[in-house]
């Protein structure tokens, strides 16, 4: 009890000192990293929510680069139409997520293992040609957005209102995301991990159950595809491509599979390692390449997984 | 019509036979070690770089090919026996953050070495012009990796089915365990599988150098089309690779090259316009899907 206690002081004061973040910045005269410290929140919801699919929903997941850049082509289309309010746009995209990882996982779940891996792979790969293959869509140079979502009565041209409403998004989410792994839903979950078949026994719809917590992540990636539009300023394909799939299951391997804050922390390394090795090089990838292998070889459950082996 | 579905066909054949020698090697070390190894493509552009530097600094082709074959085998034997080795017992996850790690780490060697800019890969002299056949002229260089693709796919299926080592090999695909118990040293089977199946890619590479560009981030395009073909064919199984790569070749092309001008028939240009090119890159993630629906363990699966 005491160390939970301790452990929601610690949540409380990183997210005080996180929404304090861009005060300090403007105060260092780096604004420039607002936007920078956007990119990481919203990645690291993007990771959370793949997180939540492999993590406690125990499937393998390669295509969810279709539903984060599927979001951020659902804003950019909705704003060419003229529909530029983020209260009407950003829920459209949580929705065509949705609705998509309804079809794609109906359909992959009737696999399993390697199988499953591979048709959520081909599902992405479809999306991402038949985008690159339209004309309205911008074809391989991606769809800009005129501006940014209006999100009345806030201002989301600042940077800095974008960043608060990434960080309140991610806050939400993962606060939301624990209390579902709490509920009798994520204890069945946790079940459906350990035994399938037992589950099946015991009378759960187990097919229902992953297909739900695919959905559920596919959503959430599509919000944070959203918000990551009005970061960019533009829908791009790469986000679609299935290396932008391996970058976040990357992320969450790297953060810890199944870990409350693996899909953060994953994110946080990953793309803060990728900034500040850009400074001093220009072959980032080699040195991400062979840290990465260094986790796989030493740490073999992730950042999380080492630090909590520290504690023990 | 009838002499552009023919010539179509041909490129989809030679194509196919191309995807076949990057899924031979990708499928027996999936369907033996049950490792997911996202860096074959890798492998593939590495053969591709190494050929087409052999190639100009010999000006020889066939050297920059034997030289690409052998290079990348012997790099495929170091990557084994130093790292690869270590993933076999791990899940599926670490496999695919190692081999994530090597795609980044390749890219980023090869730009190193080389540069950003693509590289000119030239195909012999000799063969460079078309040759007449049935009535119409077909470049002569495609009608070689025809013929290349169909000698190793046949020496393949000798390897395979016909000796002892092939006997070994199918055995560790249909239960790994069980081949172990027998006396066979899987692990150094697989050091020499895993050498073989390099040397292919890198043979792929080279051979398609030409056609394609030879560039970074080559690998990780023909990586997805040659895991779609094993998935379609049944992980482990050298037949289902070869069917399901010409399966893939034959679809793609033909696809590209005559749905828009289907669907014109049948729709407006309009709508052809928009659709044709879309539905035709999609057409063999379709066809992926709905064998997968039909038949989830593929057409040929290795394991009963």
């Amino acid at each position: 009890m005491n160390k939970s206690r301790r452990g929601n002081f610690v949540e409380a004061g990183v997210l005080l000192a996180a929404a304090g973040l861009p005060f300090i910045l403007l105060a260092l005269g780096e604004a420039f990293y607002i936007g920078f410290a956007t990119r990481l929140l919203i990645f690291a919801l993007a990771a959370t929510s793949l997180n939540f699919i492999v993590g406690y929903g125990g499937m393998v997941a390669f295509g969810h680069a279709a539903f984060f850049g599927g979001g951020a082509y659902v804003v950019a289309f909705l704003m060419q139409a003229g529909i530029v309010s983020a209260w009407i746009a950003w829920p459209l995209a949580i929705l065509a997520t949705v609705v998509a990882a309804l079809a794609i996982g109906a359909l992959s779940l009737r696999t399993r293992g390697v199988y499953f891996i591979m048709i959520t792979l081909a599902f992405a790969q479809m999306i991402y040609y038949s985008i690159i293959s339209l004309q309205s869509a911008g074809g391989d140079d991606g769809l800009p957005l005129a501006q940014r979502s209006t999100l009345a009565p806030l201002d989301l041209a600042s940077d800095t209102t974008l960043y608060w409403i990434a960080l309140a998004t991610l806050a939400i989410c993962l606060i939301a995301l624990r209390r579902l792994a709490r509920s009798p839903y994520g204890r069945a979950l946790a079940g459906l991990r350990q035994n399938e078949q037992r589950m099946e026994a015991l009378g759960f719809p187990v097919d229902r159950l992953k297909l739900v917590c695919f959905v559920i992540g596919a959503g959430v990636a599509g919000l944070a595809g959203a918000l990551l539009a009005n970061q960019e300023g533009l829908a791009s394909p790469n986000l679609l491509y299935w290396t932008q799939s391996g970058m976040l299951l990357v992320m969450v391997i790297l953060g810890g599979v199944g870990q409350r804050y693996g899909g953060v922390l994953g994110a946080l390394v990953l793309l803060g390692l990728e900034e500040a090795l850009g400074q001093i090089t220009e072959y980032t990838h080699l040195v991400i390449g062979l840290a990465l292998l260094a986790v796989v070889l030493f740490a073999p459950h992730g950042l999380a997984g080492l630090a909590r082996r520290r504690r023990a | 019509m009838t002499q552009l579905v023919l010539e179509q066909l041909l490129n989809g054949l030679q194509f196919g036979l191309m995807l076949f020698l990057i899924a031979s090697g990708l499928t027996l070390v999936f369907g033996i070690m049950d490792m997911i190894n996202l860096s074959h493509g890798s492998l593939y552009m590495g053969g591709a770089y190494l050929g087409a530097a052999a190639a100009q600094a010999s000006g020889s082709f066939v050297t920059g090919l034997l030289a690409a074959m052998l290079g990348m085998a012997v790099i495929g034997i170091v990557l084994e026996l130093l790292l690869l080795r270590k993933l076999y017992r791990r899940d599926h996850l670490t496999q695919v953050l190692a081999t994530f790690a090597l795609i980044l780490i390749a890219n980023d060697l090869v730009r190193m070495i080389w540069g950003p800019q693509p590289l000119l890969l030239n195909p012999p002299a000799a063969l460079a012009g078309p040759v007449e056949l049935f009535g119409f002229s077909y470049p002569a260089y495609r009608l070689l990796i025809i013929a290349v693709g169909l000698l190793v796919a046949l020496c393949l299926y000798v390897l395979v089915s016909h000796t002892r080592v092939g006997m070994w090999v199918r055995a560790g695909a249909a239960n790994r365990t069980m081949a172990e118990c027998m006396g066979v040293d899987v692990r150094w089977l697989f050091t020499g599988l895993f050498a073989l199946g390099a040397a292919l890619a890198a043979a792929a590479g080279t051979l398609l150098g030409p056609l394609l560009a030879v560039q970074v981030g080559m690998g990780e395009s023909i990586l997805i089309l040659a895991f779609v073909v094993i998935v379609i064919g049944g992980i482990g199984s050298i037949r289902g690779a070869l069917v399901g790569a010409l399966l893939v070749g034959i679809v793609d092309t033909l696809g590209r090259a005559l749905l828009p001008t289907l669907l014109r028939t049948v729709s407006s240009p309009e709508v052809a316009g928009h659709l044709g090119p879309a539905l035709a890159s999609i057409m063999i993630y379709l066809l992926m899907a709905a064998i997968l629906f039909w038949r989830p363990q593929g057409l040929f699966p290795a394991r009963a």
